[in-house]
């Protein structure tokens, strides 16, 4: 049954209502001067924005980014050096800050299944470990822990034949060495040759630095999300399902799991959002993402509007390309009705 | 003890599999508490925090001005007191009236230890260490004056108690910075936990109404409104923060016009507020999506304006479930101060980098960053302590509503 939220009033007098209290119109006057104030202030900062701009100089031009950019990048997928334009070192930002972002992605989302379904293991000890790991990485700064794990944890790495090493991983201040396909296809380990590590696959200790402070941070909320998603279920669907003769895992996996993955994927799509905007801190331990690229930038161009401008594009387009493929996978698993 | 063997069993031993994992967890859990006390007590140089204390607490504030400061710490800790002596002084009916909780005791005792042990920590000056315990026995003497005698104090007197905090805030932003009498400190010469602090508790004073605000806006039936605030938000939420300070430092003083834009720290505090406003305007959302419709109908069908019912059904109903969400926003926002680091601002981890360049203080990275984690995650799990206690206090189911 539909109310009306405010039946009109019946006008004691039997005169016509006064348009200031006519609800056909209010909303629109109200409208009108929000809207004319909004638009006034708009162009009261771009008529500034324009003047200043002009005064020094800047005025809004790409044709900047043509020129040599003149810095070098210290590690780049895309071949790069100091004599390519700026579109190309912008590119090479990008490009590092969506591979930060995808490795980030899948290492945080690992860990966080582990660490939430942990949080129902019938150990004890498991148990209390998981709520102070989530506990404690959330109450610290994330900047706070990539500083920590770049200068105190990968700086302080010993080189050469200490470095540490576990099988098919070396971990030494030069760098994360791993093991992968080498020189005609074989496979290959991290090897010590005249005291100098090499291996197939080496990553910085910058990079490798991000991607642990991500991967930890990212990795306590993405715990929260899964551990409310399985405690979303309720216990009856466990019993139910082991007394029709399901095993542990059978019962996860066919009963558990897509039930949970309803309430999972909206809350992990806002976790990997924040993850690649969390990326950005980047520039704290030395890694050159687009933005630390951008900084550089803007420091020898001066052209601060253009910068800004490509920072906060490349970072919306990334966030919509998650958000489209987090949607997509959400349609997957919530309910088909008929 | 037999129960304590019979419950560790359970926990740890059930199965030989729980038996492997708990007991491969202990040994790891040993070994890094080993190591790490070995660390602590050995190895670590302590000195690189006591000898710059002062630089994490208010950075480069000159040193012969700092004493408003301390009169601002007194008046805090007094007010605190004060309002903590109040809410005991007025029994709710669930806790019977006593004047010291167990709470309550728990908490005096924690700020008792703390007020021992940090200045001794931290090696500071006899006459220092004397402040500490004087503010101290300050909070705790008006507490306990407060519940003693605060019920009896006259009507007109504690109506005012509420106002004590916004205009301790304009006496605090005064004996900080300066004016009416007092010399001007600049805002760059603000620092450490003390710029932290200021640039996270303006930022969320002053985005709570904007963030309402804009809640209101996002739900409004008027379309222009409506797109607007989503418009807002969503490219708010859209951006990493490290943008947006970029963008006000370096953009904010091409838009307004020449010598209005504000100085460094202030173009941060306000984009921390714009940032946080539009995070606080989803979580307000989500308690306004609580209230049924039917709520504001039966208000305005009372007579109420569509103002008023909002200000006194809708909005309070709101806050009370977005509360939770509310204070997890101001703890990432209280984390997120340390961003102004990264656009030179000296910021508890701001002074902790320039500390850190100090070549008297190379390498020791570990013992400062790790301070500075301990202080962040008592300050973070304070607020969401406080938080919950606030929730139940909330809570209508919990407390009896008074007829």
């Amino acid at each position: 049954m539909a109310v009306e939220p405010s039946p009109p009033r019946p006008e004691a007098s039997g005169g016509v209502t006064p348009w200031w209290r006519d609800r056909r119109v209010v909303p629109w006057v109200v409208q009108a001067a929000v809207g004319l104030v909004v638009l006034l202030a708009i162009a009261f900062l771009l008529g500034n924005l324009v003047r200043n701009l002009t005064a020094a100089g800047l005025l809004l031009s790409w044709r900047w980014l043509n020129q040599p950019a003149g810095f070098d990048i210290s590690e780049s997928l895309i071949p790069f050096n100091a004599q390519l334009p700026y579109w190309r070192a912008l590119a090479a930002g990008l490009v590092n800050t969506i591979r930060a972002v995808l490795v980030g992605l899948v290492g945080a989302t690992l860990l966080g299944t582990l660490v939430g379904m942990a949080s129902f293991s019938h150990n004890g000890l498991l148990k209390r470990l998981a709520r102070i790991y989530v506990e404690v990485v959330r109450n610290i700064p994330l900047l706070l822990q990539l500083v920590f794990w770049y200068f105190v944890v990968f700086l302080t790495l010993p080189n050469g034949a200490a470095a540490l090493q576990l099988p098919g991983i070396v971990l030494a201040k030069s760098g994360l060495y791993l093991a992968g396909l080498g020189e005609g296809l074989r496979w290959l380990g991290p090897q010590l040759v005249n005291g100098v590590w090499q291996a197939p696959i080496r990553l910085t200790v910058e990079f490798a630095a991000l991607l642990t402070g991500l991967i930890v941070y990212s990795g306590a909320f993405i715990a929260e999300v899964v551990r409310g998603g399985l405690a979303a279920v309720p216990k009856g669907q466990w019993e139910a399902a082991s007394s029709l003769g399901l095993g542990w895992f059978a019962t996860l996996r066919h009963i558990v799991l897509p039930q949970a993955l309803r309430v999972i994927v909206p809350g992990l799509n806002t976790q990997y959002i924040s993850l690649a905007k969390n990326s950005s801190l980047a520039v704290a331990v030395g890694y050159t993402d687009l933005y630390s690229v951008a900084e550089t930038t803007l420091n020898q161009t001066g052209r601060a509007v253009e910068v800004v401008l490509v920072l906060l594009a490349a970072y919306l387009t990334l966030d919509l390309l998650i958000s489209l493929v987090m949607n997509g996978l959400n349609h997957l698993v919530q309910i088909k009705e008929r | 003890m037999p129960s304590l063997i019979r419950r560790l069993r359970s926990e740890l031993f059930a199965t030989p599999g729980d038996a492997v994992i708990s007991i491969a967890l202990l040994t790891i859990l040993a070994a890094a508490a080993a190591g790490f006390l070995h660390w602590a007590l050995r190895q670590a140089e302590w000195a690189v925090v006591q000898v710059n204390s002062t630089l994490f607490a208010v950075g480069r504030y000159p040193i012969e001005q700092q004493w408003r400061l301390w009169l601002l710490t007194a008046l805090l800790a007094a007010a605190a007191g004060a309002t903590w002596g109040m809410l005991r002084a007025h029994p709710r009916r669930d806790r019977t009236g006593r004047l010291w909780p167990r709470n309550d005791r728990l908490a005096v005792a924690v700020l008792i230890a703390v007020a021992l042990w940090v200045p001794f920590a931290l090696g500071l000056t006899p006459a220092i260490q004397l402040r500490w315990w004087l503010l101290t026995a300050l909070l705790v003497v008006i507490r306990w004056l407060a519940g003693r005698f605060g019920a009896g104090l006259p009507p007109a007197l504690k109506r005012l108690l509420p106002i004590v905090w916004p205009v301790l805030y304009l006496v605090g932003m005064v004996l900080i910075g300066g004016g009416l009498g007092l010399a001007r400190v600049a805002p760059a010469e603000w620092g450490g936990l003390l710029l932290t602090l200021l640039a996270s508790s303006f930022a969320i004073l002053l985005c709570l109404p904007i963030g309402v605000l804009l809640a209101l806006g996002r739900r409004s039936d008027l379309p222009l409104l409506r797109w607007g605030s989503v418009l807002y938000i969503e490219f708010i939420r859209g951006a990493p923060l490290i943008t947006l300070l970029f963008l006000g430092q370096n953009i904010l003083g091409f838009l307004l016009p020449g010598g209005l834009a504000p100085d460094r720290v202030w173009r941060a505090a306000w984009v921390l507020t714009f940032f946080a406003a539009a995070y606080l305007a989803e979580a307000v959302r989500s308690g306004l999506a609580a209230v049924p419709r039917g709520q504001l109908e039966a208000a305005r069908s009372l007579g109420l304006s569509s103002a008023q019912a909002l200000r006194l059904v809708v909005l309070p109903q709101a806050l009370r479930v977005a509360l939770p969400a509310m204070v997890g926003q101001f703890i990432s926002l209280l984390q997120d101060t340390t961003l102004l680091s990264l656009i030179g601002l000296l910021d508890l981890l701001g002074v902790a980098r320039t500390v850190m360049a100090n070549p008297a203080f190379l390498g020791r990275n570990a013992e400062v960053y790790l301070t500075l984690a301990i202080l962040f995650w008592c300050c973070c799990a304070a607020l969401g302590l406080g938080s919950r206690a606030l929730e139940r206090r909330l809570d209508p189911h919990a407390v009896p509503s008074r007829v």
